[in-house]
């Protein structure tokens, strides 16, 4: 299976390597190094690579390259879901997944990757597991440690490892209990230019960060499970029960972890609870452009519109632009032509806008398209597909716990995107004019 | 060094002084660093050696060169501190390769370590051990294989599973040994093990299906409690099992007919119906729960297989989570794009519905975006097209040129699939022509000519604009193609195809191989065609070709001249040279770039490669008349049949709600899991005794009879008072578990507890009565402090009679005498039988095998459920499942003879019941009765 490890970091250096069996030389990486050279963004670095012996199969997270050397067949989405895993696990144990955390940490870097693979097959990736196994620096440990020559290393095999709930440590004790579950919904939709709506989708999860101590068995319930189109679950929960009852009942990981993640499909209308008004002209012949933009809310039940945020990339020819904001700050980017807005909070009473112009390389045409917009945004307190939590029991432990549930809408991805006004009967129509 | 500075500072004060010299020193003499460490590892203390190591470590992370320092770390293995030992591991098998001579210094650690209580240990031993890539090892490694295999601890023979691979890449000759192993694995029970053992199946023995056949009904049940990586694993394999075993559910020919003809003409059409085998849909159902994984990996997994298992109209079920990945991270969606873009050409009916999570979006990577392309192209059909069509003229406009141009080849395969629209798209990218972007241009050009090579009839309107914007192009690519096209068609353009000759000649010199190829075609098809205005032009660039720097141009040159103009020597060939030049030429296919993809088997490396990979395995075709069914029927040892397809339904709920599997084989493992803080309390204790007290907490877990369910507490009995004790007190209690010294002892367990205020020594078994008595004795126990308590466990041999084993318990300085008088319903083990097999039984034991009474119940003891458990307190026997409610049955055997003991509780109206009791045994029939009877009556 998985053969060796390579990270790479942006500038093409390899900080890191880990070998599960006989050593594969590093220079298998140039492979790689040639395919990033040829793409032009990094994201665009295809992630199975064939070379002569091995198959480099790559993700690509926080900036740093995940290489997995392959030397025979194995599913492509095995490794790269076990390579996202150990970035999460990573993100889990230093809070942040970046070359320098990863260079601090090297040996405990060391010691997961070890108990996370035998053989190139994983063995542990639970991180309930993983935590038993090697506790996380902390820097009171890390003082501890150094002082008194305890290590971070458990001498027992967890007994999660061979329970029928794996996902759970075992003799959890907390003075406080307390399950919290945040309802998070993102919007992702593509708009024309008109502002009717092309596609748009809901997709949620619930994330919990559940503190119970013992083994509780908690069940969820909603008032309109119905809206849940498609979901996938935390392996704790049973399925045979969601099937029948659309219950969710489960026994839960200790500290955070996901629930579910579930879709509302497209099929159900989606309301978009911001709209945008937009005017953004060049005229042929002159080097000035015009720029309008106005943000407003619709249909939010009165929650606000937070963290507005607005971006679009501006055509090629778009020297620098001047424009006023009614309210934050807008940046440009007169190298990659990239325009942010930051907008903040839409007060509905004085909407927000950003007017003004902008200025085009002389002599240049008039660039054909026009630029997509995107608008990312957040509001707290509503799920946007009106799911709701019904409630939330507590069963095989005594006491009662502190409950908290959550709401809240983000958009994902907001697209305006400029559609040709002209249909496919338009164009028979426009070449016909040409003779 | 840097990353670690900070940590020297917090360090304390005995060795910063050696690491600011170190600080000072590296960089300069990397030999001086090396020394240093070897000091470091050398010193007594464990914290130095620590920081060595981890210093080490970051050496090879960085993939330094470490292999001097062998002999300094290799003697630290044995080291007390867990975290130390593990860093030496890995430097272990980082490099034993290199240093096999030394490497074999350390083989008699792991080998020791390979008998440790802690089962963590002696997996982690066997991991190293196996990782050691050292030939000599082979024998030592096969033979710790082996006893991993039998181990007690699933997380052991889940670790021997690993090894097994390991062992087999490092010498393949013990291939046959191995798979006496893996053969082995394949039988355990535990979901932990399952996904290793068909992981070393697949590496070392895929072509021994025959294995698969008596255990492929336990993996299917296995299979949504094993742990996600296993489950991809075992799919898979599934998948290649099933291609094999089961015949073809698709009716390839009569397919369409079946359909169009609804219910009524069923029967006719199909002569002999299909009946799907039920292991075939037990396999279907059993995975499809997994397609709610969080695991994008099993969810593909489980994809393909309904892609290559299942009827075609239960094929659809996948498409829902198939497009729910498409919101994964970016190589997720990379990977299920290309499964999705090779489903879509043979089945667009499944995504079609889902058209819109193909649109693109402009934060999409180019290769994403391009494969989303080509599913959209793929789903288009009449219906939909002008919506596809829409979208993709957005696409043209993108920024990401690569992009565009893909879209505009995409919008060329449209118009060759679908008539309807072709003109519409022709004359769309006519349009495209004017565009200002040159990449579009090109790709216009070249996509126009293949469309019009199509159909070429009235198209020369679009020739002689393409030929009017030929100046202004300058990509190589579509200059070529329009002057192809102008050759081409040369006769319809009979004006402007000199004209555009003219103006290549001027400058020929100043453009590209291909375009200059293409020039020299164009020339030479004018010369046969209109050779009076054209001969001049064509000569000056024949001659201009000839003395062109590349020699495909002059070779070309050459070439064409001798076939062109007639000369004394040219053959035979310029007679023909119009039909070679002018033959009709077929028409370029525009098909999809997954179009034969469909020969690898879905989600397979070979599959996202389109190349076969290497070790992939061919998915076989389905055998055209079924193998043996009957090779997959096992005997059934667990009461419960929960494979059987008839009775799917009729399934005790139970088994049904299992998603936690809590079916027999899991208490197994529940067990054993104690085991770990079992005798991590014995080691608090921290009596001399812990030793042996966690090894025979080890033994307890031999229980094999676990899917009998005790209930409540186990009652335990007084064996030694603690005032006749002197302070030493014992209890014992009926395990029911199988004894593991001999079969036909009970085993008990005895709890000693020490209550006296010194501590006792040698406890042990002395003289017993009557002498005869067999008897195990528990090993001395050295000393049990104040207050401490150990428990023992030891095996009688009753002999199927209920008087007391009397035997001595001696301390260093006293002899106590006690005695255990057993219930008789503790003389038994359960027995497991069907119905059919009790009540065939019962006829063998009538007559004056059989004792029965009428007893009145305890209103508590009135439901049936509260009637077994009754029944099951008193006597260690099994539940027979029944199909009456009001029969109960219950089967055991004797330990001592192995006699069968069948209970049978009829219960009847105003709560009376009819127990009945056959065995030979008559005596203890009736004390059972008695026994029953009184637990039965009493609340």
């Amino acid at each position: 299976m998985i053969h060796s490890l390579f990270l790479v970091n942006a500038s093409g250096d390899i900080f890191l390597e880990k070998h599960w069996k006989s050593v594969v030389s590093r220079s298998v990486c140039d492979y790689f190094f040639e395919a990033q050279e040829r793409a032009t963004e990094p994201e665009n670095v295809p992630p199975v690579i064939p070379t002569p012996h091995h198959y480099l199969i790559s993700v690509l997270r926080h900036r740093i390259y995940f290489v997995a050397v392959i030397q025979s067949e194995v599913p492509p989405l095995f490794v790269i879901e076990f390579l996202h895993r150990v970035v999460d696990t990573f993100q889990d144990y230093f809070g942040v997944c970046t070359e320098a955390a990863i260079k601090d940490n090297v040996v405990v870097v060391y010691e997961l990757l070890e108990e996370m693979l035998d053989n190139g097959f994983p063995l542990a990736t639970e991180s309930n597991i993983l935590k038993e196994l090697i506790k996380p620096p902390t820097i009171l440990r890390t003082m501890v440690n150094t002082i008194t020559g305890s290590t971070n290393v458990g001498e027992q095999l967890p007994t999660g490892q061979l329970s029928v709930v794996p996902w759970r440590r075992t003799g959890v004790k907390y003075t406080n209990n307390e399950a919290y579950f945040d309802v998070v919904e993102e919007i992702d939709a593509i708009i024309d230019k008109s502002g009717s709506t092309i596609t748009a989708e809901i997709q949620g999860v619930i994330d919990a960060c559940v503190k119970l101590t013992g083994m509780p068995d908690l069940t969820l319930s909603f008032m309109n499970p119905r809206l849940l189109d498609d979901v996938s679950f935390h392996p704790c929960v049973r399925f045979k029960r969601w099937e029948a009852e659309r219950i969710l009942s489960f026994i839960p990981p200790d500290g955070n972890f996901r629930l579910l993640s579930y879709h509302v499909s497209s099929q159900n209308l989606v309301a978009i609870p911001v709209y945008v008004k937009h005017n953004i002209t060049f005229r042929e012949g002159s080097s000035q452009g015009r720029f309008d933009l106005t943000l407003g809310p619709k249909q939010t039940m009165g929650k606000a519109v937070e963290s507005v945020l607005v971006s679009s990339q501006l055509p090629r020819g778009v020297l620098n632009t001047n424009l006023n904001p009614s309210q934050g700050t807008y940046t440009f980017d007169p190298v990659t032509k990239l325009l942010t807005w930051d907008v903040g909070k839409i007060n509905p009473q004085k909407l927000p806008s950003l007017k003004g112009s902008m200025s085009l390389q002389a002599g240049a045409s008039k660039p054909d398209e026009n630029p997509t917009i995107n608008i990312q945004f957040k509001i707290q307190q509503m799920a946007i597909s009106g799911l709701k939590v019904n409630r939330l029991d507590m069963y095989g432990e005594k006491y009662k716990p502190f409950k908290g549930i959550k709401y809240m809408t983000k958009a994902g991805f907001i697209y305006i995107n400029w559609r040709l006004l002209c249909s496919s009967s338009e164009w028979t129509l426009a070449h016909k004019n040409l003779y | 060094f840097s990353g670690n500075s900070c940590d020297a500072t917090s360090a304390p004060q005995h060795y910063t002084s050696l690491i600011t010299t170190l600080k000072t020193n590296s960089g300069i003499f990397s030999v001086l660093r090396n020394e240093d460490l070897k000091e470091m590892l050398e010193s007594s203390k464990e914290s130095l050696k620590l920081e060595a190591m981890k210093r080490i470590v970051g050496l090879i992370a960085k993939g330094k060169n470490a292999s001097e320092l062998f002999p300094a770390v290799v003697k630290n293995v044995a080291s007390k501190n867990i975290e130390l030992k593990k860093l030496v591991y890995v430097y272990l098998v980082r490099y034993a390769e290199e240093q096999q001579d030394l490497a074999l210094l350390s083989i008699s650690t792991f080998q020791r370590a390979l008998k440790d209580p802690n089962q963590l240990i002696r997996a982690s031993a066997l991991r190293v051990l196996s990782s050691i890539r050292v030939p000599i090892i082979v024998p030592i490694m096969m033979l710790a294989i082996k006893e991993a295999a039998t181990d007690l601890s699933p997380y052991v023979r889940k670790t021997s599973a690993h090894a097994i691979q390991k062992l087999y890449s490092l010498d393949p000759e013990q291939k046959e040994q191995l798979i006496e192993v893996i053969e082995k694995l394949l039988k355990d029970k535990s979901t932990l093990v399952a996904g290793s053992v068909v992981m070393a199946f697949e590496e070392v023995c895929p072509d021994r299906i025959d294995l698969i056949h008596k255990n492929y009904r336990k993996l299917c049940n296995l299979l949504v409690d094993v742990e996600e990586w296993g489950q991809v694993v075992i799919i898979s394999m599934l998948t290649r099992y099933a291609r094999t075993q089961f015949t073809s559910p698709w009716k390839e020919n009569n397919e369409k007919a079946f359909y169009d003809s609804e219910e009524e003409k069923k029967d006719q059409v199909e002569a002999k119906p299909y009946v799907m085998d039920p292991d075939h849909r037990l396999l279907l159902r059993n995975t499809k729960p997994l397609l709610q994984s969080r695991n994008t990996a099993v969810v593909m997994s489980v994809a393909q297989l309904y892609w290559h298992l299942a009827p075609k109209h239960e094929v659809s079920v996948v498409t829902k989570s198939l497009v729910r990945l498409l919101r994964s991270h970016r190589e997720v969606q990379y990977i299920v794009l290309q499964n999705i873009a090779t489903m879509s050409i043979q089945r667009k009916g499944m995504f079609e519905p889902y058209m819109k999570s193909f649109y693109v979006r402009s934060t999409d990577a180019t290769h994403i975006k391009t494969l989303k392309l080509e599913i959209l192209t793929n789903l288009a059909n009449e219906a939909n097209i002008s919506t596809i069509l829409r979208e993709f003229q957005t696409y043209v406009k993108s920024q990401d040129k690569a992009f565009a141009a893909a879209t505009i080849q995409a919008i060329g395969r449209c118009a060759t699939n679908i008539s309807e629209v072709t003109d519409t798209c022709l004359n769309g990218l006519v349009l495209l022509l004017s565009n200002r972007d040159e990449t579009v241009v090109a790709e216009s050009v070249v996509v126009i000519k293949k469309l019009l090579q199509m159909q070429p009839t009235q198209h020369c309107e679009i020739i002689k604009h393409m030929a009017k914007l030929f100046d202004n192009i300058t990509v190589s690519m579509a200059r070529a193609s329009i002057l192809w096209l102008i050759g081409e068609y040369c006769e319809r353009v009979p004006k402007i195809a000199p004209d555009v000759l003219r103006k290549m000649a001027k400058s020929f010199t100043a453009e590209e191989d291909i375009v200059k190829l293409q020039t020299v075609n164009l020339a030479a098809k004018l010369y046969l065609t209109n050779s009076k205005q054209t001969k001049l032009l064509t000569q000056y660039i024949l001659n201009l070709g000839k003395y062109d720097q590349n020699y495909d141009i002059r070779d070309r040159t050459r070439f064409i001249r001798q076939l062109i103009v007639p000369n004394e020597k040219s053959g035979a060939l310029s007679k023909y040279a119009r039909r070679i030049l002018l033959a009709p030429k077929p028409a370029p296919v525009l098909e999809s770039a997954f179009k034969d993809r469909d020969r690898f088997q879905l989600g397979t490396l070979s599959h996202s490669l389109n190349i076969k990979a290497t070790g992939y395995l061919e998915l076989s075709d389905w055998p055209a008349v079924a193998p043996d069914q009957s090779v997959r029927n096992v005997e059934v040892i667990e009461p419960v049949k929960e494979w059987a397809p008839s009775v799917g339904k009729a399934k005790p709920p139970k088994q049904d709600d299992k998603f936690y599997s809590d079916s027999g084989e899991d208490d197994h493992e529940e067990e054993e899991g104690e085991e770990g803080s079992e005798s991590s309390s014995s080691e608090d204790s921290s009596s001399s005794s812990s030793d042996s007290s966690s090894s025979e907490g080890l033994s307890f877990c031999v229980c094999i009879w676990v899917n009998i369910p005790t209930f409540g507490p186990v009652k335990s009995h007084e064996l030694l008072h603690h005032m006749t004790g002197k302070g030493l007190s014992a209890r014992y209690h009926f395990p029911r578990q199988p004894c593991l010294y001999q079969p036909n002892m009970v085993a008990v367990q005895v709890t000693l507890t020490n209550g006296s205020d010194h501590s006792l020594e040698e406890i042990h078994i002395g003289d017993r009565s009557p002498a005869s008595l067999n008897l195990h004795c528990f090993n001395t126990i050295e000393r049990l402090e104040p207050e401490a308590s150990v428990t023992v466990s030891m095996g009688i041999d009753f002999s199927d009679s209920t008087q007391a084993a009397n035997f001595q318990l001696c301390t260093k300085d006293d002899q106590f005498s006690v005695s255990i008088q057993p219930a008789v319903g503790e003389l038994l083990m359960p027995s497991s039988m069907t119905e059919q097999d009790f009540c065939k039984e019962q006829g063998k034991l009538l007559g004056m095998n059989e004792t029965s009474a009428t007893i009145t119940l305890a209103a508590e003891n009135s439901s049936s459920q509260s009637l077994s458990k009754q029944v099951l307190s008193v006597a260690n026997v099994g539940v027979v499942s029944s199909s009456e409610n009001n029969i109960h049955r219950f089967a055991g055997r004797t330990v001592s003879s192995g006699a069968l003991v069948l209970v049978t509780a009829e219960s009847r109206e105003s709560s009376t019941a009819l127990l009945t009791i056959n065995t030979d045994k008559s005596i203890m029939a009736s004390m059972l009765l008695r026994d029953l009877k009184q637990a039965l009556a009493q609340a």
